[in-house]
């Protein structure tokens, strides 16, 4: 096996559709799941939880509930209070109730917890818990809330003037956020001849991962060490958080997380339950388990969206945009415990200027209090990035409706020219790389653009026609690899991350990284950046992630950062490997340093090829006989702070046709192209991008958490809330560009939530064409067959 | 609460406990039994991440009781594999890339199992009813599809080679 080409696919490197490792246990019900951890002495916990909005708690009786045999504590805000831990701080610089303390926020609020000997138990214990609630009008509006004499919510910040992110102008009002120009902007809009407006609401939705959260905590008094089983998609960060929390040392606190069940951003956060049952144990020396239901976790843990927005382009009258304009009423729900950097109370969200070269630019964001649950995570995006592609491909093709140039042409007048990047945005964001227009042209060839619009007329003037078709396109660029720490950190720990690997002397590896897998495949595509940087086979290569015990400190995997953070990290790591190995082989060949090349798996003598080393043969070296003056061994590690952001970019094309009858929306066609530079894995990539397109899917059409004027959430279980079925779901064609980024190691930009934050503009972009002749220029998501009816109705067409 | 004794043959092995009537068959395997590679996802029979195979029918492990198993034959993902040997749906799924998290995978599995039996030889339209029982929220089921399908040609080829 000699032939570079037969090394080269024998190590399984970059570039490979490789099966993925991870599966070997799931196919065979040997994950290990958070419900799947039992722990000698186990206790479960369970919580009650409020079933009104926003109301005082005038008592809570615990005597009946714990009667019942096997039942051992009920704890409530005041049996937390001693401790300090009835309220906790919370990512947004905001605090948040632990467990009710005095009054409700929201519907579900957790207001007490029992542990008892099982599940059932405790259950059983949780009705018979007493409160009494005396009810308070409930605020779901986020505009109501901020008029003047509106009901306070939050009576535990009355008198504070100043929130954590400056001036606080209402008692519900938490926060004011603004970037860009704002004179000059208001200049382009004074001078411009044409402008648009639109208001855009994009609906509180849930991530709703399949599994649910939860998490078994056990406290050792003898050894005084916290072991934590935790649903975290960042466990280092919580290792932190308990231990500032808790006052156990750093070093005593092990969070471990195990296979995760899905994630999309729903389980970035520290919730209450994790809090109460590490309490529980430490309070009863026993391990105590908590795992959440689904209507638990639709209604209380993060939710994502909730932004009202208006916005607002300026352009020549041939379509050049020349100002965008956007103004946000962002519902934060009880507490702002928003998942984001902590100087960006908006996220990433003044990216909304998107693929397009635009002079003059300004955005605000209010966030505001109001009877829902906390959250605001980013739902398989990077942080609000979804809100802010949604607004500015929305927003572009209310402007071609406007002047009646066609979607893809009013696009390719406002790109970024690929000869601009670096470019920098009127928000101050570097963009690393892109090529828009190639993206475009290849999808519109792909699909046979023209034909498309022509049949599309042909259907307008036939009267009979049974249905309305549409074509949604979006060009969007997304911001992810959060990121860079002089802008990004976490309650202060930059947002860098880690990668730790270990060569043997037989020429097997471990990495142990600071992110941790839901699905992405990282056990597989990490030990492949490895194979092609140092020559060993993936094969070979275990990927170890999640044990804070074990695992270098890293930031977690969430915002599309694993591949453009910690697969740098591990490029780095290798790279420090490969640099040690070029001396160990350089003592065993007796030449220098420089007279030796790489290729593939094996330095060779220049001029010489019949002279060389394995990387093998230098791993059995590294440990049995190193040059002098080098310490033996073959490990680095590597912490890798990323010079800027990554910009993933893609181009998406829907046909979608309308039933005039029903209203039904059927997604004839979906064509996305993706361009996340380099590609590590293309088969990964590709169910990547399957699953992204799904979950747009699911929120465009179907996906919304409703309430009532009394704040009760009408859809928290599976059968009001929107997962679609094999059954609904489109059939996704999937292309590819590639455009690596110049400041990453390998190039690679990441991928995952581009299809999810590209496609969901271009589902609604589609159903909205199907009405542009007809003067409409805007639907709200989500696009339901009865709202659709609706629009039909209203244009007088329905059937 | 009163506990009955039930017997069951779990994967081909028989099993007699006492269990609370009230106990749902989901916590039985996997709390009883530590089988528990069937998930609970939802509990209300709508995500079938529970699902596993009872005399013959796919059942929701969620909404259904311990009891009502009392001399039934269950197989759960952990029975799936012979001999170290993985059955074609195993071999599908890990082939064509039919999972991302894993989550719902057991319970797929189980469904795609017994799918497979009642209709050997689905157009791709046939294998999403077929499996709309059961949600994912990683894959698109794009491939869960393709995954099936390859366990179907796998399992009438053996077939055909058996006869």
């Amino acid at each position: 096996m000699n032939a570079p080409v037969e090394r080269t696919s024998a190590l399984a490197g970059i570039g490979e559709s490789r099966l993925r490792k991870e599966d070997a246990r799931f196919i065979q019900g040997k994950g290990i799941y958070v419900d799947d951890v039992k722990l000698p002495g186990m206790l479960h916990m369970d919580i009650v939880r409020a079933p009104v909005a926003h109301a005082r708690i005038k008592s809570i009786r615990k005597e009946e509930a714990l009667k019942i045999p096997g039942v051992h504590a009920v704890l409530t805000a005041d049996d937390l209070k001693p401790l300090k831990l009835h309220w906790m701080p919370t990512l947004a610089g905001d605090v948040a109730a632990v467990l009710a303390d005095q009054k409700v926020h929201f519907q579900m609020q957790e207001v007490a917890v029992v542990i008892a000997d099982d599940r059932y138990i405790a259950a059983d214990a949780v009705e018979a818990v007493q409160v009494e609630y005396e009810e308070l009008p409930a605020l779901i509006d986020p505009h109501e809330a901020l008029k003047p004499g509106a009901v306070v919510l939050r009576e535990d910040l009355a008198g504070r003037t100043e929130g954590a992110h400056g001036a606080r102008t209402h008692p519900n009002h938490i926060f004011t956020w603004e970037a860009g120009d704002k004179a000059a902007t208001d200049a382009a809009f004074a001078r411009a001849p044409v402008t648009v407006k639109e208001q855009l609401l994009y609906p509180r939705v849930h991530p709703c991962p399949l599994e649910t959260c939860g998490c078994v905590a056990s406290f050792d008094p003898v050894r005084g060490e916290l072991t934590t089983y935790m649903t975290s998609q960042a466990p280092h960060v919580v290792r932190t958080v308990v231990s500032l929390l808790s006052g156990i040392p750093e070093s005593k606190v092990r969070i471990i997380s195990p296979d995760i069940g899905g994630g999309f951003g729903n389980k970035v956060g520290v919730y209450p339950g994790y809090v109460c049952a590490i309490v529980a144990s430490i309070v009863l020396g026993r391990p105590v388990k908590w795992v959440e239901d689904r209507i638990e976790n639709i209604s209380s843990t993060a939710f994502a969206r909730d932004y009202h927005m208006t916005g607002e382009l300026a352009a020549t009258s041939d379509g050049k945009i020349t100002g965008l304009r956007v103004n946000v009423i962002a519902d934060h729900g009880a507490f702002d415990a928003c998942a984001d950097p902590t100087k960006y109370p908006a996220g990433m969200f003044h990216i909304c200027s998107g693929s397009y070269d635009i002079a003059a630019a300004y955005c605000r964001v209010d966030g505001v209090y109001t009877n829902k649950a906390p959250g605001g995570v980013a739902y398989r995006c990077s942080f609000r990035v979804t809100e802010a592609v949604y607004l500015v491909e929305r927003m572009i093709d209310v402007l071609a409706q406007k002047l009646g140039i066609d979607k893809a042409e009013i696009r390719y007048r406002n790109f970024i020219r690929k000869e601009q990047f670096p470019y920098r945005s009127p928000f101050g964001f570097e963009y690393d790389s892109g090529d828009y227009r190639t993206a475009l042209a290849k999808v519109l060839a792909a699909v046979d653009y023209k034909a498309l619009r022509s049949e599309q007329a042909a259907k307008r003037k036939d009267p009979a026609s049974s249905s309305l078709m549409g074509i949604g396109i979006t060009t969007f660029t997304e911001v992810v690899g959060a990121g860079p720490s002089k802008m990004c950190d976490i309650l202060g720990v930059g947002m860098f991350d880690s990668c730790e690997i270990r060569v043997h002397p037989t020429g097997s590896a471990i990495a142990r990284m600071g992110t941790i897998n839901q699905g992405q495949g990282h056990q597989t595509t990490y030990a492949q950046i490895i194979a092609t940087e140092i020559g060993i086979p993936s094969d070979v290569v275990q990927v170890e992630e999640g044990d804070t015990s074990t695992a270098p400190y890293g930031l977690g995997t969430y915002g599309s950062r694993s591949t453009p953070v910690a697969g740098a990290a591990i490029a780095m790591a290798a790279r420090k490997i490969h640099a040690k190995a070029r001396k160990i082989a350089a003592h065993l060949l007796e030449v220098g340093d420089r007279d030796l090349e790489w290729e593939i798996d094996r330095f060779k003598v220049k001029g010489d090829g019949s002279r060389f080393k394995t990387m093998k043969d230098i791993c059995w070296a590294a440990y049995h006989e190193p040059p002098p003056g080098l310490e033996p061994g073959l490990e680095a590690v590597h912490y890798y702070d990323p010079p800027n952001f990554t910009y993933p970019f893609g181009a998406y094309l829907c046909v979608v046709d309308i039933d005039k009858g029903t209203g039904e929306v059927k997604v004839r066609r979906f064509y996305a192209l993706d361009d996340c530079g380099t590609r590590i894995n293309p088969m990964i990539i590709e169910g990547q991008i399957h699953g992204g397109l799904t979950e747009g899917f699911a929120v465009a059409l179907g996906q919304q958490m409703p309430f009532d004027a009394q704040g009760n959430l009408l859809g928290n279980t599976l059968m009001d809330y929107f997962l679609p079925t094999a059954v609904e779901t489109p059939k996704w064609e999937t292309d590819f560009t590639v455009t690596p980024s110049p400041h990453h190691p390998i190039g690679a930009k990441g991928v995952a939530e581009s299809p999810h934050v590209g496609s969901i503009p271009c589902f609604s972009n589609a159903v909205i064409d199907a009405f542009s002749h007809l003067s409409v220029t805007h639907m709200n998501m989500p696009h339901t067959s009865w709202r659709v009816w609706q629009q039909l109705e209203t244009c007088g067409i329905a059937r | 609460m009163t506990k009955k004794r039930i017997k069951v043959k779990v994967n081909g092995r028989s099993v007699e406990k006492e269990v609370e009537p009230r106990t749902l068959l989901v916590h039985f395997l996997r709390e009883e039994l530590s089988l528990t590679g069937a998930h609970i996802g939802c509990e209300t029979s709508h995500c079938g991440a529970c699902t596993v195979d009872v005399d013959g029918k796919s059942v929701k492990g969620c909404t259904h009781l311990a009891v009502q198993c009392d001399d039934s034959q269950v197989l759960t993902v952990e029975g799936l594999a012979k001999g170290g040997v993985l059955h074609a749906v195993q071999e599908g799924f890990f082939t064509q890339h039919g999972l991302q998290c894993g989550f719902c995978t057991p319970g797929m599995l189980m469904r795609a199992y017994r799918f497979l039996q009642e209709n050997p030889d689905p157009t791709e339209a046939e294998v999403r009813v077929g499996m709309s029982g059961n949600l994912c929220r990683c894959t698109g089921y794009q491939n869960i599809v393709k995954a099936v399908l390859y366990a179907a040609t796998k399992l009438r080829d053996s077939q055909r080679v058996a006869a």
